[in-house]
């Protein structure tokens, strides 16, 4: 009897509609956010995360009527990041039924936005996404640095201790991407997952990477994360979650099925 | 035959009212602040989500503690979460805070340091689908299987002095008390609203309970 490792399906969410960038660059449309997230509940998502890739321009409110419209018929947690920089920006969408969100470069710009937001709404809803790059050379002790800007632009801080900072400003979760892998279908940045889940107290979901159901495993088995986050393998239907639960529960992991 | 849901601006009132009115049919669902409302309605349910401070300023700023206290000694009233810890005297969050006193007991943190039987640390907060252990028979639990998962976020647990109060546990490195019922009152520290099937099993024998 314990806590369930959870797999959690993301939805990056356009202009309401979801949406799948490949290294950030190449998007692909596959739909409406409510008949998704319906499906992968009835599939047996443990979550449901939005990230709201349209937040840093106009179209705010667009992803506050997706998670209301959700929320009518999805019964279990949504994560909704993109674009939050304000207590008002949390306020807004956890009254509109997000259970958590996920704050990103305001956290790099503002740490203490970290905390005066979980100190408002509660460590519990608040998710610090960590976009992670390695910046170490073949050969060197590992080091991964956040990225801002989709990846593109460095910022000179150290993910691990990073991580470190936000958890004890008050980040109930880390939610974190590795910008080597996301896209690449080739599986989690094992060594960066389980160096910032060993490091941090609260839960990590590993992100980036996943191209198959043996990388979720890897992900919870050697990155010790306590949740796995995928999209494109779960959104082209190559598997469903049911399959994935299925498969990590013959793995050894403890999983709700 | 109205649900008051009581609103003073803690957390995920809209998604537990959709997950009443999905399942409490014919009976009007009320997102309200007014005491009034309260005290007609027929079922209360007493969410809550933040911190307890927080929370218990709400309350008070709203001139709200008195209706919630007596509603919860006289008709079916649901605690969830925060809603549930408050009942009790007092809770460790943000260095002490005092809280409706409605139980004897206290809300705990769970510690930095918290390690399964295995040893393996386990990570604070308490989040995701884990099993409640039903310790008694309960109208709430008809039709919900013994231990079924829900769905919990939470770095504090209660601690109430009378372990009558206790219908429900759960493990996560300690096993602590994840519901408890007395009378008409009924509480949980999960959440009902985003615990899928069972947890709208759960609403839905709260919309049918008569308090007893």
């Amino acid at each position: 009897m314990s806590l369930a490792k959870r797999i959690i399906p993301c939805l990056d969410v356009k202009d309401g509609r979801v949406v799948k960038g490949v290294k950030f660059v190449d998007i692909r449309d596959a739909g409406d956010p409510v008949e998704v997230a319906r499906r992968y509940d009835r599939e047996g998502a443990d979550e449901i995360t939005f990230l709201d890739i349209t937040a840093s321009s106009d179209n705010r409110d667009t992803i506050v009527h997706v998670v209301e419209k959700v929320a009518e018929q999805v019964f279990i947690p949504l994560t909704v990041g993109g674009g939050i920089r304000k207590i008002e920006d949390v306020r807004l969408l956890l009254n509109a039924g997000a259970d958590k969100v996920a704050i990103n470069t305001a956290a790099v710009f503002n740490p203490d936005f970290v905390k005066q937001a979980s100190d408002r709404v509660g460590s519990q809803c608040i998710v610090v996404a960590i976009d992670a790059k390695k910046v170490s050379a073949e050969g060197e002790s590992d080091r991964w640095e956040i990225f801002t800007h989709g990846g593109r632009k460095t910022t000179g801080l150290d993910a691990v201790e990073w991580a470190g900072k936000m958890a004890a400003f008050g980040a109930g979760e880390i939610l974190l991407t590795s910008m080597d892998r996301d896209g690449t279908k080739s599986g989690f940045d094992l060594a960066l997952t389980r160096a910032i889940s060993d490091a941090v107290p609260v839960p990590v979901i590993a992100s980036g990477g996943v191209g198959n159901l043996q990388h979720l495993v890897d992900g919870i088995i050697e990155g010790h994360a306590e949740a796995v986050l995928a999209a494109s393998i779960f959104h082209f239907a190559e598997y469903t979650v049911q399959q994935a639960k299925e498969h990590m529960a013959r793995c050894g992991i403890e999983v709700r099925l | 035959m109205t649900i008051a849901v009581v609103d003073y601006g803690m957390g995920n009132l809209r998604s537990v009212a959709k997950a009443l009115e999905h399942v409490a049919e014919g009976q009007p669902v009320q997102v309200t602040s007014s005491a009034d409302d309260i005290r007609n309605a027929a079922r209360v349910v007493f969410p809550g989500q933040g911190a307890a401070r927080d929370c218990m300023h709400e309350l008070i700023q709203r001139d709200l503690q008195d209706v919630v206290l007596q509603a919860a000694r006289e008709k079916p009233f649901l605690g969830i979460c925060m809603g549930m810890q408050v009942l009790l005297d007092y809770s460790e969050e943000n260095a002490g805070i005092n809280c409706l006193g409605l139980y004897g007991g206290d809300v705990r943190f769970f510690g930095n340091d918290l390690r399964a039987a295995n040893g393996t640390r386990l990570k604070v907060p308490h989040m995701g689908w884990n099993q409640v252990q039903q310790t008694v028979d309960h109208p709430l639990w008809q039709g919900i299987e013994d231990n079924s998962r829900f769905y919990f976020v939470h770095s504090y647990y209660m601690n109430p002095e009378d372990h009558s109060l206790v219908t429900g546990t759960t493990t996560h490195g300690i096993n602590f008390v994840s519901a408890i019922g007395r009378n008409n009152v009924f509480a949980v520290q999960f959440h009902p609203e985003k615990s899928a099937r069972d947890g709208l099993q759960l609403l839905k024998n709260f919309s049918r309970w008569n308090g007893k």
